[in-house]
């Protein structure tokens, strides 16, 4: 017991559904409105997938690996498939490259979006979520059309895709993707123009480029704070370094700047879908070849998810199944992040800071917050009630002042 | 209270256990203008004391059942338990997880399964709206 | 091609025999051997010397030995040099942890040591990352020589 007993609150966080009566996820400690300290625990998902992926052959990975998480389930497997062809230098047909990468950019397309929606409900603004996800059903329904499912799309094998793109459906998805643009401008202009988004977003959660270096974060959490990664232009693959797009990067390591990022990033998977879409209409070819063996090796792979670099590692022993794979996907590295970013922040800007990297969903569900030394148990709504009550302030205080 | 009464507004909390997170995607989904889960009278609650229905998603992984029962025991009874997805019906291919103990439904009883992995928005709301037609008495 | 590459030129430099078994699986796949108790001054200077970033570390369970990969990725070139090391004492295996030198290394080191027994000497926070805390002690899920049930 010290000298000068903190006030410490425990506050849970949890989108939507909040099982706060447990050993929660992330746990806050307070001092007054302020963030002293962030502990976070993790584990409620733990599926034990890698040891799974020793018991199935090669194939069936894929699938495996698919439901990891819902939101960037093409991104496992596209990583996956990348160490498979690592592992037994296989070289895939050229169609297969350009299907390859349209599914992964239309991914980061509904992927930003969902994330958007989310980041507008934590600040109290729903109009925001209910106008992405929106924006987003027409892309899971072109994604639908190619696939055969809204998520969990199974295009990818090793050696090429599953599925053909019909060069008779490119006239609509090209026109779905124009279509898109003016949402986009509309998001990127709500951003970038609305005073209270600006005052939520603009100097909180900071990360700094040495922050982003020393915890090796990725993706738009990384880009937003100045650090120039992107796996598609670093070490390319499928038909990523076959087009003209280029990576997002941003100084200031705000919320603001994550934002940002992910909106511009999303122009960008347009002008790639389209440039891939052009020439999958003249090539012809096949969008898969044949692999027999695996042989005895190791392969890495990796592919840009929506929220950074999935890194797959798989050691094969000339058998029909992984001998190890090890599977990193990229929250691993930018949960850990928020040790830096939400202490030193208000209670408020919790739940927006930590939404800013954008975590697996399933990794956000529930935040403690200590005061006191005990456990006064939040509901999740009260905590979204303490963000939304301070935009409707700043809101107030913002017309006041003209 | 008799279930028949619950059935005229009925509020549902989303408990997920150990899950990809395509059903939660799929669910609130569900909530969106497309799909618009509220013109039954469904409504997402955020607390599990005024839950009627529980969805319920993913794998009962070791740390996630505790606390899922936890939060069972404070649903006010009767509450109905839909399982959601292909995962908490029989485990799908996390069947042989060193994580897992075992299925679901062999924990807490389970009203309704809406298959699927995941289920379409549609799919869930026909699975709500079939539970409720069963409990009306309705066929 | 191979010449050129002047992150392992320069580890090759400073390290001398101490980098072993270099094996270029392809162009951007670099695999090399360490000892363990080379492995820290090695890990520090790809990480602040050379500038490369952590990727993550692959822990392996084989007949002979526990291996652990450090993947390290060189973003400028594309290329990940992946260091190997062998904790041959399956009893007892145990290496110095990174985790003081960079935040990156303190999460995976945890789950390591919870799937696999592994031991991080001078690791700040041992505790188990993904498992339950009441998870039964020497049960190693990956771990090919332990029954977990």
């Amino acid at each position: 017991m010290s000298e000068n007993p903190r006030k410490e609150t425990v506050i849970p966080v949890g989108p939507y559904h909040p099982l706060q009566e447990e050993p929660e996820f992330f746990r806050l400690h307070v001092d007054g409105e302020k963030v002293t300290k962030l502990d976070i625990e993790i584990g409620y998902n733990h599926r034990g997938i890698e040891k799974i992926s020793e018991s199935r052959h090669f194939d069936q990975v894929t699938f495996l690996v698919e439901r990891i998480c819902g939101i960037c389930s093409t991104s496992h497997p596209f990583a996956y498939v990348n160490a498979m062809e690592d592992l037994a230098q296989i070289e895939i047909p050229e169609r297969a490259k350009y299907i390859r990468t349209v599914i992964g950019e239309m991914e980061r397309i509904h992927s930003h979006l969902l994330w958007l929606g989310l980041a507008g409900h934590f600040i109290g603004y729903n109009t925001v979520w209910m106008w992405s996800w929106k924006y987003r059903e027409p892309v899971l329904d072109i994604l639908e059309k190619i696939t055969g499912n809204r998520q969990h799309y199974a295009m990818f094998k090793i050696g090429g895709v599953r599925r053909d793109i019909k060069k008779e459906d490119i006239p609509e998805i090209q026109q779905r993707m124009d279509e898109l643009v003016p949402g986009l401008d509309l998001f990127a202009r709500a951003v970038e123009d609305d005073p209270v988004i600006q005052a939520r977003t603009r100097g909180v959660g900071i990360l700094t480029k040495d922050d982003v270096i020393n915890y090796c974060a990725l993706g738009p959490t990384a880009r937003a704070s100045g650090l120039d990664i992107d796996v598609r232009r670093d070490d390319p693959y499928a038909a990523y370094p076959l087009i003209d797009w280029k990576v997002i990067v941003l100084e200031d390591g705000d919320v603001y700047a994550k934002i940002l990022v992910r909106v511009w990033e999303m122009y960008e998977s347009v002008k790639i879908i389209k440039q891939c879409l052009k020439v999958l209409e003249k090539i012809s070819g096949p969008i898969e070849i044949e692999v027999k063996n695996i042989p005895p090796g190791e392969g890495i792979g990796r592919h840009e998810a929506p929220r950074g670099e999935v890194f797959h590692y798989v050691r094969s022993d000339g058998t029909n199944r992984p001998v190890r794979h090890k599977i990193r996907a990229p929250s691993y590295m930018n949960v850990f992040t928020n040790e830096k970013s939400v202490p030193g922040g208000t209670i408020s800007d919790a739940l927006i800071t930590l939404g800013a990297v954008d975590p697996c969903y399933c990794c956000t569900e529930r935040v403690q917050v200590v005061r006191n030394n005990n456990l006064e148990h939040f509901l999740e709504n009260d905590l979204l009630k303490l963000s939304v009550e301070k935009t409707n302030n700043l809101r107030k205080h913002l017309t006041k002042n003209g | 209270m008799a279930i028949k009464d619950i059935t005229r507004s009925l509020f549902v909390f989303h408990a997920a256990l150990s899950p990809c997170n395509n059903c939660d995607i799929e669910i609130l989904d569900a909530l969106t203008p497309r799909y618009d889960l509220e013109r039954f009278g469904i409504q997402l609650v955020g607390s599990v004391r005024h839950a009627d229905v529980l969805l319920v998603t993913g794998i009962p992984n070791r740390k996630s059942i505790e606390r899922f029962l936890r939060i069972y025991s404070q649903a006010p009874k009767p509450c109905l338990v839909v399982a959601v997805g292909t995962c908490p019906a029989g485990l799908g291919i996390f069947h042989d997880s060193y994580n897992v103990e075992k299925p679901f439904d062999q924990y807490v009883k389970v009203d309704a399964y809406i298959p699927g992995c995941p289920p379409k928005p549609e799919a869930i709301i026909a699975g709500i709206v079939k539970l409720i037609k069963v409990l009306r008495g309705e066929k | 091609m191979e010449e050129k590459y002047a992150v392992l030129k320069n580890l090759q430099n400073k390290f001398g025999e101490k980098i072993k078994n270099i094996f270029w699986k392809n162009e951007r796949r670099i695999y090399l051997e360490v000892e363990l108790t080379d492995l820290p001054a090695v890990a520090q200077f790809l990480f602040f010397n050379q500038g490369l970033r952590f990727a993550t570390a692959s822990g392996i369970d084989t007949r002979q030995a526990i291996e652990i990969l450090y993947h390290f990725s060189d973003d400028k070139t594309g290329k990940i040099i992946t260091v190997r090391i062998y904790l041959r004492d399956k009893n007892k295996p145990e290496v110095a942890s990174l985790a003081p030198y960079f935040k990156a290394a303190e999460w995976i080191e945890r789950e390591i040591h919870e799937m696999l027994g592994v031991n991080f000497i001078g690791h700040p926070n041992l505790s188990h990352l993904l498992l339950r805390s009441d998870w039964p002690e020497g049960n190693c899920p990956l771990r090919q020589d332990k029954n977990h049930e």
